[in-house]
């Protein structure tokens, strides 16, 4: 398919209806709201779709955890204040094991904060957000055509592992137009059959979709059986991007439009002739903390850059211990930062540590 | 052999009640399964219970249900219907759920016109948690939170969410009905057979509101509960059909 300039709102309500998805819900909030806009006129088309605009945040998730009960490939979207709203919901997706896609559209914060691009969510993504110490898939686009490919592998994902996948982008991957193209739609009737979802009696015994677990032993069953569930995400899931960084000495880790900040920079140290790469993270969780750790048998000095104020940092961490030394570069939502302002940081460091010679 | 003129409806699982004895829960549960035997639709019939002294109701009704989080069934229920327009669902839910947590899932449900059923059963307290103060609590009555009776300029009003509904452009059916003799517990049975054909027929949005007793927090004996409701409460929530415009060529 030829490509075609397009807004990312747009990209995402397109790659998700050619991935099946059939039920859409949600409420207008800046700077998302091309999403909602995209899906009432996309689906309007379709005799099998449902678009609805919710009444409030909560709705529309609950929404898209009835929908999902049916088998149906549902999501829904927000942006940072919304998200909050909705971890009741996801919480319960979760604890009732349906699939779900949701995207995060984050603009600055605490509070109702601003409309300007922000990583400020980093946080309630990566350690699920809600009450009852759930995980969501984490997937973070850098581009439109990534827009594409993983708005589509969060449908596959949320229906493989019966889990909800976040979309997690900001006011820069919502906004900006980039040429894409799409696959081929997916016929939603030709995915796999569902053997869980409700759909009438009729023919075998009653089912039941449900968060409670009354009997302790029953709980901490269950929460034993996602603890393996996640650990199954964790150990297949875990996706990365490495830029530039074959004979890196120095390497950047950023995630989303920070990573596409991050290239550019990278892009003018390596012009100057610094061995400079960018370790960028596509899941954030699972966070691809095995690769990265194996980066640090060659480079030892390591900045992270986000747009807040040290979040990935702590994943990081984490994942290189005391095999390299880790910086730290952050604007914390409302401005962004420039190529330039990143990459006089990765100088600063380079030569701090003198790898430039 | 004898005829058998008393059964089990198909309905009702083969399950022994949780609720407390004199709770209107368990007529009324009983009264849904029979309609839905009635209607023949128990294939493709899918509940939604509440948070509540109804969680359980899925240990119950034998038939597919999908849990919702307190308050939300009629916004959990909307997105199953409108998935899957052939199937009957019905929520089941209590004061505190439908008309305080869940009160906006509850209007714009019914404003949407949502061909959906929604059972709620109105005992004026938060009855699994112990007995708070409910949206439909009396004026004086007093609860675990409302020691000294519950003051309006405190406590806020009564509120008359089926009243409320009645206003509402897409809803179709809406009745208040009670549980506390054997006539009105016909008449129930009526108003939620008609609740359940609203939605059969495609017409919009139905509600049934049963004033139920709660013997056990109001710590009345059933037989004074019952009598609390036929002298008392209904003063406050009067019975009777609220709306009804099946037969306006909707």
């Amino acid at each position: 398919m030829a490509k075609q300039l397009m807004r990312g709102s747009h990209v995402i309500g397109e790659a998700a209806t050619r991935a099946g998805c059939r039920f859409y819900a949600g409420y207008p909030i800046t700077p998302q709201n091309e999403i909602p806009e995209y899906m009432s006129e996309r689906f309007a088309d379709l005799e099998d779709a449902t678009f609805i605009q919710a009444e409030s945040e909560l709705a529309a998730i609950n929404m898209v955890m009835g929908a999902s009960m049916t088998g149906v490939r549902a999501m829904t979207s927000s942006s940072s204040p919304g998200i909050s709203l909705k971890l009741e919901g996801i919480s319960y997706i979760a604890g009732m094991e349906l699939p779900a896609v949701i995207v995060n559209i984050m603009r600055g914060g605490p509070g109702l904060g601003n409309i300007a691009p922000s990583q400020q969510d980093y946080f309630q993504a990566t350690r699920g957000g809600g009450h009852g110490g759930y995980r969501t898939i984490v997937l973070a686009p850098h581009s439109g055509q990534e827009l594409v490919t993983l708005t589509m592998k969060a449908f596959d994902l949320a229906d493989s592992y019966r889990t909800p996948v976040i979309l997690l982008g900001d006011g820069l991957m919502g906004q900006m137009m980039e040429p894409v193209s799409f696959p081929d739609p997916i016929d939603p009737s030709k995915l796999p059959k569902k053997d869980w979802v409700l759909n009438g009696t009729k023919g075998r015994d009653t089912r039941l979709i449900a968060s409670l677990h009354l009997d302790p032993v029953e709980m901490e069953q269950f929460n034993w059986k996602l603890a393996r569930k996640y650990a199954a995400i964790s150990e297949r899931e875990a996706q990365h991007e490495s830029y530039l960084l074959d004979g890196a000495r120095f390497a950047v880790v950023a995630f989303g439009t920070a990573a596409r900040i991050a290239k550019g920079a990278v892009n003018r140290a390596r012009e100057a002739g610094l061995e400079v790469g960018l370790f960028r993270p596509v899941t954030l969780w699972p966070f691809p903390e095995k690769e990265l750790r194996a980066l640090t048998r060659t480079v030892k000095h390591i900045l992270v850059f986000e747009m807040n104020l040290g979040q990935m940092l702590e994943d990081v961490k984490i994942s290189v211990g005391e095999q390299a030394s880790v910086h730290f570069h952050g604007r914390p939502g409302g401005v962004i930062s420039t190529p330039h302002e990143v990459e006089n940081v990765i100088k600063k460091l380079m030569y701090k540590y003198e790898l430039d010679k | 052999m004898a005829k058998q003129i008393f059964k089990r409806p198909e309905a009702l699982k083969d399950a022994i009640f949780h609720y407390c004895p004199g709770c209107g829960h368990s007529i009324i549960h009983r009264l849904t399964a029979e309609v839905i035997d009635e209607l023949g639709i128990r294939e493709r019939t899918v509940g939604v219970p509440p948070a509540g002294c109804a969680v359980l109701a899925y240990n119950y009704f034998d038939v597919d249900m999908g849990e919702a989080p307190h308050g939300r069934a009629l916004a959990v229920a909307t997105g199953i219907k409108r998935a899957r327009p052939d199937l009957i669902v019905f929520t089941y839910q209590g004061d505190g759920d439908i008309a305080a947590i869940g009160t906006a899932e509850t209007i714009h449900a019914a404003n949407r016109g949502e061909r959906l059923t929604a059972i709620f059963v109105n005992n004026g307290v938060y009855g699994m948690t112990g007995g708070q103060m409910a949206p439909t609590t009396l004026i004086g009555q007093t609860t675990t939170t409302t020691q000294r009776g519950r003051a309006p300029l405190r406590d806020g009003y009564p509120l008359d969410l089926s009243q409320m509904l009645g206003v509402a452009a897409g809803s179709v059916y809406v009745a208040r009905t009670s549980v506390t003799s054997p006539k009105s517990i016909l008449k129930t049975k009526k108003a939620i057979k008609k609740a359940f054909q609203v939605q059969m027929n495609d017409l919009g949005f139905a509600l049934v509101e049963i004033l139920s007793q709660c013997p056990t927090n109001w710590k009345l004996s059933s037989v004074d509960s019952c009598k609390r409701i036929e002298e008392e409460v209904v003063k406050s929530y009067p019975l009777g059909v609220i709306k009804d415009t099946t037969g306006k060529g909707h």
